[in-house]
C-alpha cells in the first residue's frame, strides 16, 4: 500500500499490552511502606469480624519496574496533543503549557488540606478570589463561582440558580429552549434541572431567528440556553435581541461557553445579554483534557443572580480571604469542597503568562486558522452554511457520500495520514458533520498539512473509496465492534473461573 | 507569545488566501456595538520565571505538612512513580477517548480502573468515574430513583458526610423526592429503628461506610432494613483505603456503592479534583450514569476497548439521559490505578492495616491522657475525639501540629474534634501530638 506525502504516521515498536491483572502473579509489591513503629492491634478485637477482610483476590503482584512499563506502554498507545495536532470541534484542543504543570505540582498547592484554618491556606484561597476577578473581567460577569468540576457541571448550577430565582419571585417555571444545534448536556442538564425541553430550529443562515425565540417565548419559559458562538461556529448575531425577547418575558438567558476561545478580548458574553454562563477552563484557559477530565466550569452570573451562587464563595474580607458559607439564597452545595483547585491552578498560571495582549491574541489566531482551513478545504468538502465562521467550521461528507464515503471513514483515514479526526456527526442538525477547530497553538504549516490530508482522502474517495473504507490500516487496531462491546457488555476484568 | 507559532508573514499569508482584509475583519459576524471597545482589564504578562515567583509566592502562604485531618480528603504518600507516570503527555494531554483506535492507552486504563473498583467494593460494575465523592451520592440517590419511580424519599444517615448530605440536598431539589435525614448513637453509628422507619417507602437507604466519625456503620443490618423496604441499599466511601481492610460493601448487602477514591493516587489539591467512584450491580447497568469502557474485537479479531452503552447518555438520549455528565475524571482515575497496582494484593491490605494500626495508637495514647471518644463505635484511620475544639486546636497549633475538624460545625450537638491518622504520620509526630493536646 502507498501513502501520499503528506502522510505522517510511522509504525514503530509497539507492545501488545496485556491487562495488568493478566500478568504473571508473582510474590511481589510495588509498595514502599514504613514499619509500623507502634505496637502491633488485631482489628479483630474492635471490628466485628464479619466486616473484616484480607488481601483481595484478583489484585495483581507486581514490582514497581513491571507496574511502569505497562502504564508507559499504554501510553505510547494513545494519540495526544503532545504527539501532534488534535482537530476536535468544540473542545478546543490547544497546547498546554509545561509552567501550569509545575506551577500545579508546588507542594504549597498539591498537598494542602482543605479544611485546614483560613490563615493557613491564605495563598490559595487568594489564588481563587484573582481567578474569580479575572474570568468575570474576561466575560462580563459581575460574579463567578469556581465550585463546577466540568462544562455539565457548570451547566446544573447556572440552571439551578435560573430555576432558583424563579422559585424566589415566587413564580416557578418549567420549560426551558435550546437551539437544535446545542450540545447534548444542555437538554440534558434542563431535564436534571427538572425542565421540560422546548427544542428550537435553527434559522437559515445556521443562527437563531429572534421570531423562532419570541414565538417560543412565554411566561413559563425560565430561560433559553445558547451557545455563541455556536456549535456551526457561528456567531449568534441576533443575541441581543434574543435576550430582550426573553428579558421581557421575564426570563434569563443561559451561555454555554464551550466556544469561548472565539470571543477572548473581543466581546464579552455578559455585555452580549447573557445572565449566567459557565466557561471551561480546559478548553479557553489550556489545562489539560487529562484523557477525559478533570476539567473545571466555573459559571459567571450577572448581579441579580449573585445571591443563588452555590455556597461557599471566596470573599476579600480587608486584607484577608475566606469563604463564606452563610448564603441564604444559595442553591446550595454542588460538590464536596471548593473547586477543581488544582486545575484552577494551572489556568490562573495561563491568564497571567497570557495578560491582556495575549489573551486577545488566543482568539485572533484561532479564528484565522479556523478561516484559513476553511478556504483551503471548502471547494473539496462541502459547506453547509455559507455565514462567516469564528473559531471552528462544520464541513460534511456530502461530496464523498456520493462514492459511497462517509464522515466516519474519512476521519478513520485521517488516522492513518497522522492526525487526529475532527469532531464527527455533530452537530446534529448537519448530516454527517465535520467539525474542524484548529485553535491558535498551531502554525500555518499544520494546518496546510491536515487540509492536504484532507485533500488527498477527498480525491481518494473518488478514485479508491474501499481504501478510505477500510481505514484505519496503520493504527495499533483497526476498526473496533462497537455493536458487539454494547450487545454483551464486558466492563471489567473477572479472575479466572469467576462467571 | 511562546504558544502562539504565527509570524506577521502568515497572518497576511492566510488573510489573503481568506480572502479578508485584516484580522480585525474577521470578526465582522459580531455587530460592532456589541464588540470590546477596550483591552482587557487583567494583570499584565509575565515571563515564565516571573510567573513561577508569583504562583511560589501564593503557595508559600498555604501550610503543607500531613494534617491530622481527613474528612472528606485524606493524607496519603503518592509514590514517584505515579506522578512520574502522570506527566506522560501521551496520557495527559489526550481528550475522551472517541476514537478507540487510537486511544487504547486511556481506555485500557480505565478498564483496569473500573476492574479496580469492582475488587474494591464487591460489586459487579463500575463507571468510569465522577467527580468526586458527593456528587457520585448524589448521582447514587437518583439512580436509586429512577429504579423504584413510585418512591417518593431518599432516606439518609445523619453520620453520612455533611457535604455528601448537602450536594444529595441539591441534586434532588428539582426532583421533588424527600430527604429524610436518620439519627445516629452515642457510639456514631445510625439507629437502626430510626433507619427502619425511614426507608418505609424510601427508594434508597445511603449510608457512610465507614461514615463522617470514621465509624463503620452496621452495613449488613442497615442493607437488610433498606431491603425490608423494597429500597436500595447505597455505602458512600469517603475513604475508600479502608476497603484494603473492611469487608467489601457488595457483600455486605449494598446494592450501589459510591464515594472518593482520592486517596489512591491523588494529592490533597486543596479538595479538588476529586475521584469519585460509583459501583452497581449488572442488573441495574442501563440505569448507571457515567461514561463506561467495555471490551471488543476489531476487524482482526484482535482485543480492544471501547467507550460503549452511550444510549444511556446526553449526547444520545439528550433529555432522557440517566445524567448530564459527559466526562470523567479520567486523570484521577488514572493515578488511583497507577497506585493500586504499584500497591497490590498484599500491599493494598498492609497500608490499610498501617492506617488502623497508627490511629489505634493515637487513640490509645490520647484516652490514656484523657482525651476519650466523643462517639464509641469501632474505626478505621479516622476518630472522635471528646473536648473544647478552639482548646485542643490552639494546642496544637501552638505545637505546630495542624489538623483536627471541629464536629460542632456541622453537628452543634457535638462538642469535639475528628481527627485521621495516616501512615504520613509516623510514631513521633503522634507522640507530638498527644503532649500538645494533654
Amino acid at each position: 500500500m502507498s501513502f501520499p506525502e503528506s502522510s505522517r504516521a510511522t509504525q514503530g515498536l509497539v507492545i501488545d499490552e496485556q491487562l495488568i491483572f493478566e500478568r504473571p502473579p508473582g510474590a511481589c509489591s510495588g509498595a514502599s511502606l514504613p514499619e509500623a513503629g507502634v505496637p502491633e492491634s488485631d482489628p479483630a478485637g474492635e471490628i466485628p469480624e464479619e466486616y473484616l477482610r484480607g488481601e483481595i483476590e484478583g489484585m495483581p503482584c507486581l514490582y514497581e519496574p513491571e507496574v511502569v512499563r505497562h502504564f508507559v506502554r499504554l501510553s505510547q498507545l494513545n494519540w495526544s496533543l503532545d504527539t501532534g495536532f488534535y482537530p476536535l470541534g468544540s473542545c478546543t484542543m490547544k497546547y498546554n503549557p509545561k509552567s501550569s504543570e509545575a506551577a500545579a505540582r508546588l507542594p504549597g498547592f498539591a498537598h494542602v488540606h482543605p479544611l485546614l484554618a483560613e490563615e493557613k491556606t491564605q495563598g490559595a484561597l487568594e489564588l481563587m478570589w484573582r481567578l474569580e476577578r479575572a474570568l468575570a473581567e474576561i466575560t462580563g460577569f459581575e460574579a463567578v463561582t469556581l465550585q463546577p468540576a466540568a462544562g455539565a457541571h457548570g451547566e446544573l448550577t447556572g440552571m439551578l440558580i435560573i430555576r432558583a430565582a424563579h422559585v424566589a419571585k415566587g413564580k416557578p417555571r418549567h420549560k426551558v429552549l435550546v437551539p437544535d444545534s446545542a450540545h447534548g448536556t444542555n437538554p440534558a442538564t434542563s431535564a436534571f434541572a427538572g425542565f421540560s425541553v422546548v427544542e428550537l430550529k435553527s434559522g437559515p443562515h445556521g443562527y437563531l431567528e429572534p421570531e423562532t425565540v419570541a414565538a417560543a417565548m412565554d411566561e413559563d419559559v425560565a430561560g433559553i440556553m445558547l451557545t455563541n458562538p455556536n456549535t456551526l461556529g457561528i456567531f449568534e448575531s441576533n443575541i441581543a435581541k434574543i435576550a430582550k425577547i426573553v428579558h421581557a418575558k421575564g426570563g434569563y438567558v443561559y451561555g454555554d461557553g464551550a466556544n469561548l476561545n472565539a470571543l477572548l478580548g473581543r466581546a464579552r458574553p455578559g455585555d452580549l445579554g447573557v445572565d449566567v454562563m459557565h466557561m471551561n477552563l480546559h478548553k479557553t484557559f489550556a489545562t489539560p483534557h487529562g484523557g477525559g477530565g478533570p476539567g473545571a466550569g466555573p459559571v459567571g452570573v450577572v448581579k441579580e443572580l449573585e445571591p443563588f451562587l452555590p455556597a461557599p464563595v471566596v470573599i476579600k474580607d480587608g486584607e484577608r480571604y475566606r469563604l463564606q458559607f452563610d448564603r441564604p439564597q444559595s442553591i446550595g452545595r454542588m460538590r464536596t469542597f471548593w473547586g477543581n483547585f488544582g486545575v484552577l491552578v494551572r489556568a490562573w498560571a495561563y491568564i497571567r503568562e497570557l495578560g491582556p495582549q495575549g489573551l486577545k491574541a488566543v482568539s485572533d489566531l484561532a479564528v484565522l486558522n479556523a478561516n484559513y482551513v476553511r478556504a483551503l478545504l471548502e471547494e473539496a468538502y462541502h459547506l453547509p452554511y455559507e455565514t462567516a465562521s469564528l473559531h471552528e467550521v462544520v464541513l460534511s461528507d456530502k461530496k464523498q457520500k456520493e462514492h459511497g464515503v462517509t464522515t466516519m471513514d474519512i476521519a478513520k483515514r485521517l488516522i492513518d495520514h497522522g492526525f487526529h479526526p475532527p469532531t464527527i456527526y455533530f452537530p446534529l442538525i448537519v448530516g454527517g458533520a465535520l467539525m474542524i477547530e484548529p485553535t491558535e497553538t498551531e502554525s500555518k504549516a499544520n494546518v496546510e498539512a491536515f487540509a492536504a490530508a484532507m485533500k488527498s482522502i477527498a480525491q481518494e474517495a473518488k478514485e479508491a473509496p474501499e481504501a478510505v473504507k477500510a481505514a484505519p490500516t496503520r493504527a495499533y487496531r483497526e476498526r473496533l465492534d462497537e455493536v458487539k462491546a454494547a450487545r454483551k457488555p464486558v466492563l471489567r476484568w473477572k479472575p479466572l473461573g469467576e462467571v | 507569545m511562546r504558544y502562539h507559532p504565527h509570524s506577521p508573514e502568515d497572518i497576511q499569508a492566510m488573510l489573503a488566501a481568506i480572502g479578508a482584509p485584516s484580522v480585525d475583519a474577521l470578526f465582522d459576524s459580531i455587530p460592532h456595538e456589541l464588540q470590546l471597545d477596550r483591552p482587557l482589564d487583567v494583570p499584565a504578562a509575565l515571563d515564565e520565571r516571573a510567573l513561577l515567583v508569583h504562583l511560589e509566592q501564593l503557595a508559600a502562604r498555604n501550610a503543607c505538612t500531613p494534617p491530622f485531618l481527613g474528612a472528606g480528603a485524606y493524607p496519603h504518600h503518592v509514590p514517584s512513580a505515579v506522578d512520574q507516570l502522570l506527566m506522560r503527555s501521551e496520557l495527559y494531554t489526550a481528550y475522551t477517548p472517541y476514537q478507540p483506535e487510537i486511544s487504547q492507552g486511556t481506555l485500557q486504563a480505565i478498564f483496569e480502573y473500573q476492574t479496580y473498583v469492582c475488587l474494591l467494593t464487591g460489586l459487579e460494575v463500575a463507571n468510569a468515574s465522577m467527580y468526586d465523592g458527593a456528587t457520585a451520592a448524589a448521582e447514587a440517590a437518583l439512580m436509586a430513583a429512577r429504579l423504584r419511580p413510585d418512591r417518593k424519599a431518599i432516606a439518609v444517615s445523619r453520620a453520612l458526610h455533611p457535604a455528601y448530605r448537602a450536594v444529595i440536598r441539591t441534586y434532588l431539589e428539582p426532583t421533588g423526592l424527600e430527604v429524610r435525614e436518620i439519627a445516629f448513637g452515642k457510639d456514631g453509628r445510625t439507629d437502626l429503628d430510626a433507619a427502619r422507619k425511614a426507608a418505609e417507602g424510601a427508594a434508597g437507604l445511603i449510608v457512610g461506610y465507614p461514615n463522617y466519625f470514621g465509624v463503620v456503620e452496621p452495613l449488613r443490618e442497615l442493607s437488610q432494613v433498606a431491603h425490608d423496604a423494597g429500597a436500595l441499599s447505597i455505602a458512600a466511601t469517603s475513604e475508600a483505603l479502608a476497603f484494603g481492610l473492611l469487608a467489601s460493601p457488595g457483600a455486605l448487602g449494598a446494592d450501589l456503592a459510591v464515594g472518593s477514591l482520592q486517596s489512591f493516587g491523588n494529592p490533597l489539591n486543596f479538595g479538588g479534583p476529586g475521584l469519585g467512584f460509583f459501583a452497581a450491580r449488572e442488573s441495574t447497568l442501563r440505569q448507571m450514569p457515567g461514561r463506561l469502557v467495555g471490551e471488543t474485537t476489531d476487524r482482526k479479531g484482535r482485543r480492544g476497548f471501547v467507550l460503549t452503552l452511550a444510549t444511556r447518555e446526553q449526547h444520545i438520549k439528550r433529555e432522557r439521559a440517566t445524567s448530564n455528565i459527559c466526562s470523567n475524571h479520567g486523570l484521577d482515575a488514572l493515578a488511583a490505578t497507577i497506585h493500586l497496582s504499584l500497591l497490590g494484593k498484599s500491599g493494598l491490605h498492609r497500608l490499610a492495616r498501617l492506617n488502623y494500626q497508627r490511629a489505634r495508637y493515637a487513640r490509645e495514647q490520647l484516652a490514656a491522657a484523657g482525651i476519650t471518644a466523643l462517639l464509641s463505635g469501632p474505626v478505621f484511620n479516622e476518630f472522635t475525639v471528646a473536648g473544647d475544639p478552639a482548646t485542643l486546636q490552639g494546642k496544637m497549633s501552638a505545637a505546630g501540629i495542624d489538623g483536627g475538624y471541629p464536629l460542632g460545625r456541622d453537628y452543634p450537638e457535638l462538642t469535639g474534634l475528628l481527627l485521621c491518622v495516616t501512615e504520613l504520620h509516623d510514631k513521633t509526630s503522634i507522640d507530638r501530638l498527644v503532649a500538645a493536646v494533654r
